[in-house]
């Protein structure tokens, strides 16, 4: 299969670079403005430290639960055949389009101590989530999970079902279609969702900061060490760990590209 | 299919971000061009930046600020002071600032962005806030050194929790709070929706705030006051009306509003 060659319009190509320059511009602020002379005094630094680790824990924590919970549900969206379904959807996707701040105040309402399915867990398990590491992957899964059902969703929907039911007629069991046809089918749509979902809670601010609210060592998440410092004219510290973020962000995300590229 | 399908993906995360980058930008709307300094009556739209703490307060006297003079309108942005300095000294376009504490004007001032130089135009203290009826008992300071108690603060940087800082050194208590919020309006949040038991706040917050918590007052010997100095900002889009909006702050009708909210007169 021949295409005509391809050839670049003007307009696409200025256009296109203008799209990337607004990109690349700021990540060129932040490699400037950074504080090269001591950067890896502050990089190294406790408060840096701690929230580097707690973020990666309650990034991955949330992706992993995204996975185990997320999976069924958007099975249920792209298979369930039932009234509703439409707005099931629009309900479990609609932190995505929320003010994550909005979603932390939801969230203490419901979650929170005096909130409704709060106040019985407090009494029966005496397991409070805000101002813990939980309340983090709490507040992380609520904002980052959408990423993920609906990814997998539309990875479900496009793949082509009739190999399954090939596989069925052949006599394999559900089991066996599930593990060897549609896993392997919606594997890309997977991984990117996996991925998606674990950088949206990597980076994730406002619920975070509502929700478990902030204390370094233990609800203290990257952005909100950079936040509080940016706001406390730290300057300096606020660029070194927005650099280190980014570069395992941009790490992760060139890796994907590269991978999903392959197919 | 799946590729596009990412692509498409990626697109709404970056479109949703260039959207939020929006929402946060139109929060420091321009004014309109300066009105010419000679020209005594104040117009146009005037931005102030000011703490947390002066939300109800600044509100009420933009209100009769407004009506006192008529063509102008006033728009606040109210954070933590010290977000609002740092916003400054990155060139907010802001015509007034008024910080909950000296410390933060002072970020300003080192920059040489007042055009004015500050005046002390009310004083605050803390108080503690815990729940409506004080259901955990909290008597003093020293209760609030239980560890089963979950006390939120303001960030040491921030004007409240510098001024936390101060009092439990004055009262010799060591509080390990369970949250470190970034101005004194998440402080008041978490104790109103019962997250946490108690915080320390101004006392201004607590009258403000009314049946929705209560209020433990701190006895003076152990106590800290906060100045609020206020300065016009050097290039104010609206210097104009910024000069006369801070006379009418230190003026008898802005003393009143300012005393009617529990701050206390200018201690110098």
């Amino acid at each position: 299969m021949s295409r005509a060659k391809w050839r670049l319009n003007p307009l696409v190509a200025v256009l296109a670079a203008l799209a990337a320059l607004f990109f690349i511009f700021p990540l060129v602020g932040l490699v400037t403005g950074a504080p090269w002379g001591h950067i890896t005094s502050v990089i190294t630094s406790q408060t840096a430290l701690q929230a580097l680790e707690l973020s990666i824990i309650a990034s991955l924590a949330s992706t992993a639960i995204a996975l185990a919970f997320g999976f069924p549900l958007a099975w249920l969206l792209a298979r369930g055949q039932f009234p509703g379904r439409g707005l099931l959807r629009g309900l479990t996707t609609l932190p995505m389009v929320l003010p994550p701040v909005v979603g932390g105040i939801a969230l203490l309402l419901a979650y929170g101590r005096r909130g409704f399915i709060g106040r019985p867990l407090a009494s029966a398990t005496g397991v409070t989530l805000p101002f813990s590491l939980a309340g983090v992957v709490v507040a992380e899964s609520f904002v980052a999970m959408p990423f993920f059902v609906i990814t997998v969703e539309s990875g479900l929907r496009s793949m082509n079902r009739r190999l399954e039911d090939a596989a069925r007629s052949l006599g394999a069991s559900r089991r066996t279609v599930f593990l060897r046809v549609t896993l392997p089918l919606i594997w890309p749509s997977l991984a990117a969702g996996l991925v998606l979902t674990w950088a949206r809670a990597l980076g994730e601010f406002g619920a975070t900061i509502t929700f478990a609210g902030n204390l370094p060592g233990v609800t203290q998440t990257m952005p909100l060490a950079i936040y509080i410092s940016q706001s406390s004219n730290m300057t300096d510290e606020a660029i070194a760990l927005s650099l280190i973020l980014v570069v395992v962000s941009l790490v992760v995300m060139v890796f994907r590209r590269d991978r999903s590229g392959a197919q | 299919m799946f590729r596009r399908h990412i692509k498409v993906l990626a697109g709404t995360g970056v479109a949703s971000l260039a959207v939020a980058l929006a929402a946060c930008s139109s929060s420091t709307s321009s004014a309109p061009p300066a009105a010419a300094a000679s020209q005594a009556k104040p117009t146009g739209t005037l931005v102030v930046f000011a703490a947390t703490s002066l939300t109800d307060a600044f509100n009420k006297i933009g209100d009769q600020f407004e009506a006192a003079n008529p063509g102008v309108t006033v728009k606040f942005n109210y954070n933590g002071s010290s977000s609002l300095a740092t916003q400054i000294t990155q060139g907010a376009p802001a015509d007034i600032f008024a910080s909950a504490s000296p410390t933060n004007m002072n970020t300003v001032t080192a920059a040489s962005l007042e055009s004015s130089t500050p005046k002390i135009f009310a004083a605050n203290q803390g108080e503690i806030m815990v729940e409506a009826g004080n259901p955990s008992h909290v008597k003093s300071l020293s209760d609030l050194a239980n560890p089963a108690l979950k006390v939120v603060t303001c960030a040491p940087p921030v004007p409240c929790g510098a001024l936390a800082t101060q009092i439990f050194k004055n009262a010799g208590v060591t509080v390990k709070p369970v949250s470190q919020e970034q101005n004194v309006g998440g402080v008041v949040t978490k104790v109103s929706l019962g997250e946490a038991d108690a915080g320390i706040v101004y006392v201004t917050d607590v009258l403000a705030n009314g049946t929705k918590t209560t209020g433990v007052p701190i006895p003076a010997n152990q106590n800290a006051t906060t100045d609020y100095p206020i300065a016009e900002i050097k290039g104010a889009p609206n210097a104009t009306a910024a000069a006369a909006f801070i006379s009418y702050v230190l003026g008898p009708d802005g003393q009143q509003v300012m005393k009617s909210f529990g701050f206390l007169p200018p201690t110098s």
